[in-house]
């Protein structure tokens, strides 16, 4: 008995397959859930900070029970980059189109011209949830990013 | 030094929570911050804006520079950990 016990630092870490399959089963769900939370922001709790750090969470446990170079796989580091700068993009760009078409900037009513048959009280509640869609975008990326270059060093590699 | 700063972190602590007294009670709706344009969010958000939860027309609507100086902030602790740490040759 005593010659199978091992310290925790001391055990072989390979793959296993109850991990790798309950979390094949759980990121599509996860990842569902953040877009519902992003797209539900107008009635229920929830939003672009929510569901962005919910979808990062999905790819991060990716990392966790595989290994970083699968997380990679399905969201290359391109993307990843691209989407922080879009999000934010998107956000400062709604605004500033607000801007451009005679409003203030970040007053939203004033996209109305873009579709008209919406209104303007409606295009304020597009305008959130355009912002929202952004703010999830470089959320998500951010976090990701961040347990990319902190559980592997910088190196990009295997990671944890 | 150490015992120094015990003191003083101590002192200062019990300074904030006699401060504490003074605060007027949680949830109060006269409190000076429930008075200024908290109503007015509260009344008119749904009609402003078409939004039935209070809390996003406050967010991304009335407070949007904030929210978005928030996004932004979040990109900059991205860049910054970006450019200090990634070496992926290496």
């Amino acid at each position: 008995m005593k010659d199978h016990y091992t310290l925790p630092q001391d055990r072989p870490i390979g793959p296993s397959l109850i991990i790798e399959l309950s979390c094949r089963i759980l990121i599509p769900f996860i990842q569902l859930f953040a877009l519902y939370v992003i797209a539900h922001g107008h009635y229920s709790p929830g939003g672009g900070f929510q569901g962005g750090v919910l979808l990062g969470a999905s790819y991060i446990l990716m990392a966790i029970a595989f290994d970083q170079k699968t997380s990679m796989r399905f969201f290359p580091l391109r993307a990843n980059t691209a989407l922080a700068g879009t999000g934010v993009f998107l956000y400062t760009g709604t605004g500033l189109a607000c801007a451009l078409l005679g409003g203030l900037f970040l007053d939203y009513s004033a996209l109305e011209p873009l579709f008209p048959p919406l209104g303007p009280v409606e295009w304020r509640s597009m305008g959130i949830f355009i912002v929202e869609v952004g703010v999830g975008l470089a959320v998500m990326s951010i976090m990701v990013s961040l347990f990319w270059d902190l559980a592997s060093g910088g190196k990009m590699d295997k990671g944890l | 030094m150490k015992k120094r700063a015990l003191i003083s972190t101590l002192f200062t602590g019990a300074l904030l929570l006699y401060g504490t007294g003074d605060f007027p009670p949680w949830g109060d709706p006269n409190a000076p911050a429930a008075r200024h344009v908290s109503p007015l969010y509260i009344e008119r958000s749904v009609e402003d804006t078409h939004v039935p939860n209070v809390v996003t027309a406050v967010l991304a609507d009335y407070r949007g520079y904030d929210t978005m100086f928030e996004t932004i902030v979040i990109f900059c602790a991205g860049v910054v950990v970006v450019s200090a740490l990634r070496r992926p040759d290496a």
